[in-house]
């Protein structure tokens, strides 16, 4: 059984309210941040956990935040993402929903090491209700004195506000979030220069995924080097997997970064195996954007060692054989599942969220969206299956933000890893177009 | 449907909290209230944003109407035709089709009558619309219905259940700064 270190008291009841949640030593990391130590202190602190930004990218946290610029006089932001919305992920929006005090401590704590004095939490305007709850416990922190004009006789000061979205995968870029939080459409901006340096309006701002900011108070009551002993190497601490697809209990576990796959997926502790007794056939491990894998790769690396649920495990193997742990975002797929289809509905996706900045993304997701659903649907070609791979590759590095990679990434995966199935689709157009259509010959590990 | 003659015009409610939100921001950056501002004007105003309406929002953050325009266009969660008193957001991405959101779009266009990306039902009750990923995967399929989520609907039951009470629903629910809610679009016709 792994330590839980966001999500220990989540079914308490009541734990929702500031009352619950500070007899359970809520706001603690609030207290000894501001009484006992600099913002450098809490900054190095976190530097030594390894905390590496839980949104999906992974980049260390307390690098991110040293990178903060502090010209005299301007003022600085720190910006909670809570724009959850890559296909497999669902951490943020529970554990905002069940404990907004953990997030609001977090920004607390956070502001304070950054010398902050507004923060915003930009939360996708899908959760307004999660916006409710939110305020509600942002209206009770200010009440306690954890927010407001000189928290806690300190004569440090902070708001905290949170802003919905409108509906817009994008918005999960930051610079496309700062672009939304001032209140213009959601396009990436150019870097540099970078958010650190210049951000919302234009001043220094760090941007932080909801878990990341979730993760500091742990780390202020018990120490980076405490935090850094869980997990392997530089995959540090707990992490929150949304697993989702066909398992017999999809869900939020929180596991300690180094688990096995295979007991992740199987273990009656966690998802419990695969519905319906069937057989696994893929598993797309870190939220949409990254390479699926066929069963035998994410159980095992190509060296045929236990593949783990770590940065680096996962990555083994390059993209030739591995994937990422992106968001955390866990999503299995059984024998039955048609790979074609599932890839067109991604690239369906992510031609419905280009923001159309870039003409490699604007054209080239349509593009893929297109020649997917022909080959789905039983008019393809099968020089379409190589036009896919080019498509991929002409989109990658050749746009402002990353949602070119994030389309190019997994059908470039499904193709490599599963060409035999697409050329079916070719061969067998009629048979493959047929709903429910099974490929006859999914190699399927027992 | 028929363009109201009368300029629409916020509530009390909706302008206190108007004016609340408006703290949130610089004086200098009343922009940033665009799209929460723009939520508001949608649950005022039957569950959409007509012209008029965004003008009311630009007028009532100093804003020229293009600014609101582009950004109304631009996220997918402002519907700018006309809804039924119920808009059904279904989630169709990857996770929700692992767990059968085909099946339910199917199911629920069968039922009320209504297609995705068509008009309401006859009745006027319900519009549907499919939506991205609602960030729910682990309890798919989903359907949102302005704020409420109604998972797991993998059973003609759940459907139906969900069904029921929106069809019981006269005024949508109160959001935080309202006494009650607002009658729904087309209960007034």
């Amino acid at each position: 059984m792994g330590r839980k270190l966001l999500t220990e008291h989540i079914n308490v009841e009541g734990i929702d309210t500031f009352e619950v949640y500070r007899k359970h030593g809520g706001y603690r990391s609030v207290e000894k941040a501001i009484k006992t130590m600099t913002p450098d202190e809490v900054v190095e602190e976190v530097k030594k956990s390894g905390l590496r930004g839980r949104g999906g990218a992974g980049f260390p946290t307390g690098m991110k935040w040293s990178f903060l610029a502090k010209p005299e006089g301007v003022p600085r932001y720190l910006v909670c993402n809570a724009d959850e919305s890559e296909p497999g992920t669902f951490k943020d929006r529970q554990l905002m929903s069940k404990l907004p005090h953990l997030l609001i401590e977090g920004m607390i704590t956070s502001s304070y090491a950054l010398g902050a004095n507004t923060s915003y939490i930009y939360i996708r305007g899908e959760l307004l209700y999660v916006l409710r709850i939110l305020e509600k416990a942002i209206a009770e922190a200010y009440a306690a004195g954890f927010l407001g004009k000189n928290i806690l006789g300190s004569g440090y000061d902070l708001d905290l506000h949170v802003h919905p979205g409108g509906g817009a995968y994008i918005c999960g870029e930051e610079t496309a979030l700062l672009e939304s939080l001032e209140g213009k459409r959601g396009n990436p901006r150019n870097k540099p220069p970078f958010p650190a340096v210049q951000g919302l309006y234009a001043r220094p701002t760090v941007v932080n995924n909801v878990e990341s900011i979730a993760a500091v108070p742990v780390i202020v009551n018990e120490g980076g080097d405490e935090y850094a002993k869980i997990g392997i190497g530089r995959s540090t601490g707990t992490k929150l997997i949304s697993a989702c697809g066909h398992l017999n209990k999809p869900g939020i576990y929180e596991i300690e970064l180094g688990l096995p796959v295979e007991e992740f997926i199987y273990s009656d502790e966690y998802c419990g195996g695969i519905w319906k007794g069937r057989n696994l056939k893929a598993v797309v491990a870190g939220g949409s954007s990254v390479p699926i894998l066929p069963t035998e790769l994410i159980l095992k690396t190509a060296a045929g060692e236990n593949r783990l649920m770590t940065y680096e495990s996962l990555s083994d193997g390059g993209f030739v054989t591995g994937t990422m742990l992106g968001s955390g975002g866990f999503i299995a797929m059984d024998e039955t599942t048609c790979i074609v289809r599932n890839t067109w509905n991604f690239s369906r996706f992510y031609h419905h969220e280009s923001c159309g900045q870039c003409s490699p993304c604007r054209e080239g997701t349509g593009w893929l969206e297109k020649v997917l659903h022909r080959l789905e649907h039983g008019h393809g070609h099968m020089e379409d299956i190589d036009l896919l791979v080019s498509v991929a590759k002409q989109i990658e590095g050749n746009t402002i933000c990353p949602l070119g990679e994030a389309a190019a990434w997994p059908v470039a995966a499904a193709v490599r890893h599963f060409r035999d199935e697409f050329e079916w689709h070719v061969t067998h157009a009629k048979q493959a177009a047929q709903p429910g259509a099974v490929y006859p010959g999914a190699a399927v590990l027992a | 449907m028929e363009t109201t003659a009368v300029k629409p015009q916020f509530s009390e409610a909706a302008q206190a909290e108007i004016k609340r939100l408006l703290t949130h921001y610089p004086d200098e950056r009343r922009k940033s209230a665009l799209l929460p501002v723009l939520h508001i004007a949608q649950a005022e105003f039957g569950g959409w944003v007509s012209p008029e309406v965004q003008d009311l929002v630009a007028e009532t953050l100093g804003l020229k109407p293009i600014e609101v325009y582009e950004v109304s266009s631009f996220y997918t969660m402002f519907n700018l035709k006309p809804v039924g008193k119920h808009v059904l957001e279904i989630c169709r991405t990857g996770p929700c089709m692992l767990r059968g959101s085909d099946e339910l779009t199917a199911h629920l266009e069968r039922i009320t009558g209504a297609k995705v990306g068509g008009p309401a039902s006859e009745d006027g009750l319900f519009t549907l619309k499919e939506v991205e990923c609602l960030a729910a995967c682990g309890f798919a399929p989903i359907v949102q219905v302005r704020e409420k989520y109604y998972e797991q609907l993998d059973t003609p039951e759940a459907v139906d259940a969900m069904l029921t009470e929106l069809r019981n629903q006269v005024h949508r629910p109160a959001l935080p700064w309202e006494e009650t809610g607002l009658p729904n679009a087309l209960a007034n016709n």
